[in-house]
């Protein structure tokens, strides 16, 4: 009866086509609108590593002022310093561990009149790779003795490998940054975790940096960082100063699997804070805490509460036009009792129109939802027209295919919603109450 | 058979109460052409849409093919309706988009034939009714008396018991209601039951038995025919 419900459908959206084109309009925008505020708060708060964000978890000590909390209500620092960082991390007490900080360098490609470029870097630690899973389109990262002894070794993103080295397999080759040459150990393939989880504060939906490389060649080689930094007190005295200061400036990240491991990190970050103040720093009471990934999007608030309120107007919205929708469905009933009557006195049962006019507000919410599909990209790039080309925006207004068919899923539930009611009015059409009057 | 006993049926509204159907009695036998007649509003059109089971009544008892409706859910009735009852109406209720073919496909559609048997059952009721060759006119394409003709292939094509009809040469000329007739009392010689509601006389006596309906009841006066003369 599906094909046959499917035709009596297409048939009576072809014998009104003015009513059924209104209906799909007002379902298309409806969708559109609230498609294109769905699909940014889906970018913004999506989950960037689902396989493993519930065993990375961001490191925060509170070391800032006794007079002040970093943030109300009682909040620590969202960075480490680099004293308490390096301590933490040199500690090893988690299964991994990662203290990076975004930088920058100049690179200097190999060829004959190529100009030197600066690019946004990230000095990072060995277990970076592993901990985030980072595909690689060539090689990998660099072994923890590479800290250790401070070697120039260098992981790429793919675009510099196109750039500087055609797309070969680079692997071995020389990457020269600054006048150093860094062997390059490995090629990401495009990794693009939206948020960048693991530097939120200096931008969620900044781009990946494009060469990363030892913590210690860039503490050694006084790279400073290009990300945020926090302090306060005044550093003073030069890189030396800087090291020694109380500002904050980079992320530490753990690997821990399990409440036990966890609750073990908690205890050694609590243990490192008493010895802390034995030594006079951490004047605050103790405000150690480990966040998971989304745990600390939630904490950052990634998804902006604009765009909460935005997402709140556009489901509205399309409630307005479901509204008009079941309007026009009541319309189209009301000029379908003749037909519906006879149906009825040839022995469809009640559950025979409901399925028949169920399949047409389907086909209608199809066709609206592939429409929506329409409006909404048209909504992202409204969005991307507003705030220019830049590189986060075109990230958030970029459509995938999840938010193609989420589009037509909801408005093929919008459109059933909206036909429940017409339908059952269709459904109580008496058999007897058109025959005469047809 | 088809047995009602003291049917009535009430139309209530908040102010005022119709009865159109009072004590109605009425037993129709296998393979019977009952016509009936009766004046407007008499209560002939009620007596039809209980008897197809369009509607319910308010009181008394009705035994359909030996089956007691009174009771029977919507999904009951409109099986019933479906398996026992064919329909003519006046105005021939086809859907103006569909083609002939399927018009007379709806009621089988709901009777759930796979598709080989309703294009058998179709082919066959279009070539009772002359049409064989036109299975895919739309309905505004054909005469009026054509249309009646699909609509009674319609009525026919599931095989029904019985076949009502609501005065169905009343939108017909004289020539084109006389080959109907024909049609009907040709349907009703190969055994099927029909009870078919006229204001023409002429067209009742072709029936074997008249009733006549005055407020509500089965006239127990003068004779049917000569009643539904003087009336019409």
């Amino acid at each position: 009866m599906f094909r046959y419900y499917l035709k009596l459908g297409l048939f009576s959206i072809k014998k009104n086509p003015i009513l059924s084109a209104l209906m799909v309009a007002a379902i298309a925008v409806g969708i559109g609108a609230c498609m294109t505020v769905i699909n940014v708060d889906y970018v913004m708060s999506g989950n960037p590593i689902p396989h493993r964000s519930d065993i990375l978890y961001h490191v925060q000590v509170d070391s800032w002022s006794p007079n002040d909390p970093y943030e109300d209500p009682d909040l620590p620092p969202e960075q480490v310093t680099y004293l308490d960082g390096y301590a933490l991390w040199s500690a090893g007490e988690a299964r991994r561990q990662v203290l990076s900080y975004k930088t920058g360098r100049v690179i200097e490609p190999e060829g004959e009149g190529e100009r030197p470029f600066q690019l946004e870097s990230r000095a990072t630690t060995a277990d970076f790779f592993a901990m985030f899973d980072t595909p690689f389109l060539y090689g990998g990262g660099w072994d923890a003795s590479a800290d250790i002894n401070e070697e120039y070794v260098a992981v790429i993103g793919r675009e510099i490998n196109e750039q500087v080295f055609g797309g070969e397999d680079s692997v071995g080759r020389s990457l020269v940054m600054n006048g150093q040459p860094y062997r390059v150990t490995g090629v990401l393939e495009r990794w693009e975790p939206m948020p960048k989880f693991y530097d939120i504060n200096n931008g969620p939906f900044e781009a990946v940096e494009g060469v990363f490389f030892p913590f210690s060649v860039a503490i050694t080689n006084e790279m400073g960082s290009y990300g945020n930094t926090s302090c306060w007190k005044s550093a003073e005295g030069g890189w030396a100063g800087r090291l020694a200061s109380e500002c904050i400036w980079m992320q530490l990240w753990v690997e821990l699997h399990g409440e036990t491991e966890k609750q073990d990190y908690l205890t050694f970050l609590n243990a490192y804070a008493e010895s802390q103040k034995a030594i006079g720093r951490f004047d605050r009471p103790v405000n150690n805490r480990l966040n998971n990934v989304m745990e600390w999007m939630d904490d950052r608030e990634v998804v902006a509460e604009d765009v909460n309120v935005l997402l709140g107007l556009a489901v509205l919205f399309l409630i307005v036009c479901l509204l008009n929708t079941i309007g026009l469905l009541l319309a189209k009933v009301a000029r379908k009792t003749g037909d519906i009557s006879l149906r009825r006195a040839l022995g469809a049962s009640r559950h025979a129109i409901f399925s028949q006019y169920i399949v047409e507000a389907g086909i209608i919410g199809i066709a609206g939802g592939i429409l929506g599909v329409g409006m909404t990209w048209l909504g992202l790039q409204g969005i991307k027209g507003l705030y220019g080309e830049l590189d986060f925006i075109a990230r958030l207004v970029a459509m995938d295919w999840p938010i193609i068919f989420m589009a037509i899923g909801l408005a093929i539930f919008s459109a059933l919603a909206a036909a429940l009611y017409p339908t059952w009015r269709a459904c109580g059409v008496h058999p007897a109450s058109q025959l005469k009057a047809l | 058979m088809l047995i009602m006993n003291d049917i009535a049926k009430v139309y209530r509204t908040d102010t005022v109460e119709t009865h159109a159907l009072r004590q109605f009695s009425l037993r129709v036998g296998e393979g019977e052409f009952v016509s009936v007649t009766g004046p407007s509003g008499s209560g002939k059109t009620t007596f039809l849409n209980i008897a197809g089971l369009l509607e319910e009544y308010s009181s008394g008892t009705y035994e359909l093919d030996g089956k007691d409706v009174s009771g029977l859910n919507d999904s009951e009735r409109s099986r019933l309706r479906n398996e026992k009852i064919g329909f003519i109406f006046q105005s021939f209720n086809l859907i103006p988009e569909l083609d002939v073919f399927d018009n007379v496909d709806v009621p089988l559609r709901y009777r759930g034939f796979d598709s080989a048997e309703r294009k058998k059952r179709i082919d066959r009721v279009l070539d009772v009714v002359g049409l064989g060759s036109r299975p895919k006119h739309l309905p505004s394409q054909l005469s009026g008396g054509q249309q009646q003709r699909v609509a009674i292939a319609r009525a026919l094509a599931g095989e029904p018991r019985f076949l009502l009809a609501d005065e169905p040469t009343g939108n017909l000329d004289s020539n084109m209601a006389e080959s109907v007739m024909d049609l009907l009392t040709e349907i009703n010689d190969q055994g099927t039951t029909i009870i078919m509601v006229t204001h023409e006389p002429s067209l009742a006596e072709r029936a074997q038995r008249n009733i006549h309906v005055r407020d509500g009841q089965v006239y127990q006066g003068e004779p049917a025919i000569q009643i539904a003369a003087q009336t019409a």
